[in-house]
């Protein structure tokens, strides 16, 4: 059989040039390499929140590797699986810095990505028409969401289990469908030696190969379009005769080079982390979780971990079940929304008007307190605090088309401005 | 170019073609979904439970475990039974007109035999469990007004010695009544109702 595809591309035969040439031949590398990195241009005015984007790709990576290391060591069994994190924690060599970078990791890899987005925010690099960008970093998000809801269960730990009960318990509030779609997922009367198991297959198989799929949708995209930058102005206006932008740069060497250094710094605070607060004071590690699950006591206190915390607010702003649970869903589909609620004709916030910073200074400021009282216990005033702020959530995104239609913009330049 | 092609026959064929492979993947997707409800090891697992009532003394709390649920019983006294009507002002559902205990003990003290409560100790807002705050008058769940009963820390749910939830708190139903029923005197079996073999 292989004999007879041979002799059907007798063409190929000879040819010059060493293993390189062969390959590449056979591969479209020179070309991809061409498309994505030494070819791809990007804007020159890029400034340090630019770097977010690749080091969310360092903490992607630095998830698989740990976790495919954790996963050598740990048992997905109701039974084994709390002794077993700690095996790995005391008898497997090497292995509390394996699970410290991997828990360190998720939080990371969180706040990146929270920055990343607020740069979006900041640079309207989810206008027309990086629409699909932004909605694949969106459905990143989401995954990357589950992915972290997923891996919580797996030390079974006290707050492991209440976590993710408490979670699982938000689609009981559906009517109807509610209960037999809680049974469904826990695949058990409680959350069990079943609901840890595929937990387990959902964590370390289903939504990473979603990750990696939704990463790359979102480079491409990116690439298809092109990079905005702190100046909001569309580099493919103005290209040189070789029909490169002008005001771009190739991705390689120019940004590597930036995005290594960056690389260095985050690994350091990286590092800081995993060896001196891999708990960080309760907030990476809860301190609840050092106690194996038992699912007839509650813990005094059930708080997601901190990167949950602005949406478990809102969902206990609202004093029904059902509405606090639309309302969280809520606040995450309408970010979805952001590229058709802005309606201002200017990208980035250097040209954007007084209201339009007014607005964003709010919202931060209101994601920041949500943030907080979800790792607040539930008293009267920070109730009511929740509520103001969860309306000032909602009002950023709902009051957007009309105060970014009216706002006084600044005419931004032809071209980037660049300094030094 | 499409000389002699039969478009209209190109896209019928394309169209039954999807259709078919459509239907194909919906049955194939049912074992993959029905997969995931539990097992028929789960189900055995869940049986019922057989609880001992003989030994328990008034106001002593007996927490027993049915698929993987706390169970809560507790005995009341008789005054303290006569007591539970006078919180009903403040409550969400005081005749537990939700449906969230069976038929039998769909009454004011929401059980079998008056004394004797048989409740999921685990709050109708997200499944914590309320701790018992048997205290009358605690200065912190509102001085007087607070008959004793359960307080869920999570998020303040409060609910009195017969389950029934407070007005203004997240939870938004009373505690579940679990099917119970009595074998002889002293004996409770949970998870298999009053009048069923």
């Amino acid at each position: 059989m292989s004999k007879a595809k041979d002799t059907s591309k007798a063409s190929v035969g000879k040819e010059e040039g060493g293993l390189y040439n062969w390959f590449r031949k056979r591969f479209p590398w020179d070309q991809m390499m061409d498309e994505h990195v030494t070819g791809y241009y990007a804007p020159k005015n890029f400034n340090w929140f630019y770097v977010f984007g690749s080091l969310a790709l360092l903490a992607l990576i630095i998830q698989i590797v740990t976790g495919i290391w954790l996963t050598m060591s740990y048992k997905p069994s109701a039974e084994e699986a709390f002794s077993s994190v700690e095996y790995i924690m005391r008898d497997v060599e090497w292995g509390w810095l394996l699970r410290y970078m991997h828990s360190t990791g998720a939080s990371m890899f969180f706040i990146v990505v929270y920055i990343h987005m607020f740069r979006a925010l900041l640079y309207g690099s989810y206008q027309k028409p990086r629409e699909l960008i932004w909605i694949f970093g969106m459905l990143i998000y989401l995954a990357m969401s589950a992915e972290a809801f997923f891996g919580y269960l797996l030390p079974w730990g006290q707050m492991s289990y209440w976590g993710a009960q408490v979670i699982v318990s938000l689609f009981g509030a559906l009517p109807v469908i509610g209960e037999p779609l809680v049974e469904w997922i826990r695949g058990d009367f409680f959350i069990s030696d079943v609901t840890l198991n595929r937990f387990f297959a959902l964590h370390v198989i289903a939504l990473p190969l979603v990750l990696l799929g939704l990463v790359v949708a979102h480079i491409l995209a990116l690439h298809e379009v092109g990079s905005n930058n702190p100046d909001g102005v569309e580099i493919k206006k103005y290209k040189g005769p070789d029909g490169k932008p002008l005001d771009g740069i190739p991705f390689h060497p120019y940004h590597t080079t930036k995005d290594v250094p960056a690389w260095v710094v985050f690994s350091m605070v990286f590092a800081a982390i995993v060896f001196f607060a891999p708990e960080m004071g309760g907030f990476f590690l809860e301190h609840a979780n050092f106690e194996p699950a038992d699912p007839l006591k509650t813990p005094e206190h059930i708080a997601p971990v901190w990167y949950f915390t602005p949406f478990y607010a809102i969902l206990r702003a609202v004093p029904d079940k059902l509405g606090g649970v639309l309302a969280m869903g809520a606040a995450m589909f309408v970010l979805f929304l952001l590229p058709w609620l802005d309606r201002s004709p200017v990208r980035s916030i250097r040209y954007k008007g007084p209201l339009f910073k007014i607005a964003l200074t709010v919202f931060v400021i209101s994601f920041v307190m949500l943030g907080w009282l979800g790792l607040q216990p539930a008293t009267t005033t920070y109730t009511i605090l929740a509520r103001v702020f969860t309306i000032l959530y909602f009002a950023f995104f709902i009051l957007m088309p009309i105060y970014s239609k009216i706002d006084k913009t600044k005419t931004p330049p032809d071209r980037i401005t660049y300094h030094g | 170019m499409s000389e002699g092609v039969n478009l209209g026959r190109r896209r019928f064929l394309g169209a039954a073609t999807g259709v078919t492979t459509a239907v194909g993947v919906a049955f194939v997707a049912v074992p993959f979904l029905a997969s995931w409800k539990p097992s028929a090891r789960a189900q055995a697992l869940g049986a019922p439970v057989a609880v001992d009532i003989s030994k328990l003394d008034e106001g002593a709390l007996l927490r027993v475990e049915w698929r993987g649920r706390p169970v809560w019983v507790l005995k009341r006294s008789p005054e303290t039974v006569e007591r539970l009507a006078t919180a009903d002002g403040l409550l969400r559902d005081p005749e537990s007109s939700e449906a969230q205990q069976p038929p039998y003990a769909t009454n004011r003290h929401r059980s079998i035999k008056p004394e004797v409560l048989v409740v999921i100790g685990s709050c109708t807002h997200l499944g914590c469990a309320p701790a018992p705050r048997f205290d009358v008058g605690a200065a912190d769940l509102g001085g007087a007004e607070w008959p004793g009963g359960f307080f869920c820390a999570c998020h303040g749910s409060k609910f009195d010695l017969a389950g029934r939830v407070w007005r203004g708190v997240p939870a938004p139903l009373n505690l579940v009544v679990p099917p119970h029923k009595y074998v002889d005197d002293s004996t409770i079996l949970v998870g298999v109702d009053m009048g069923a073999a």
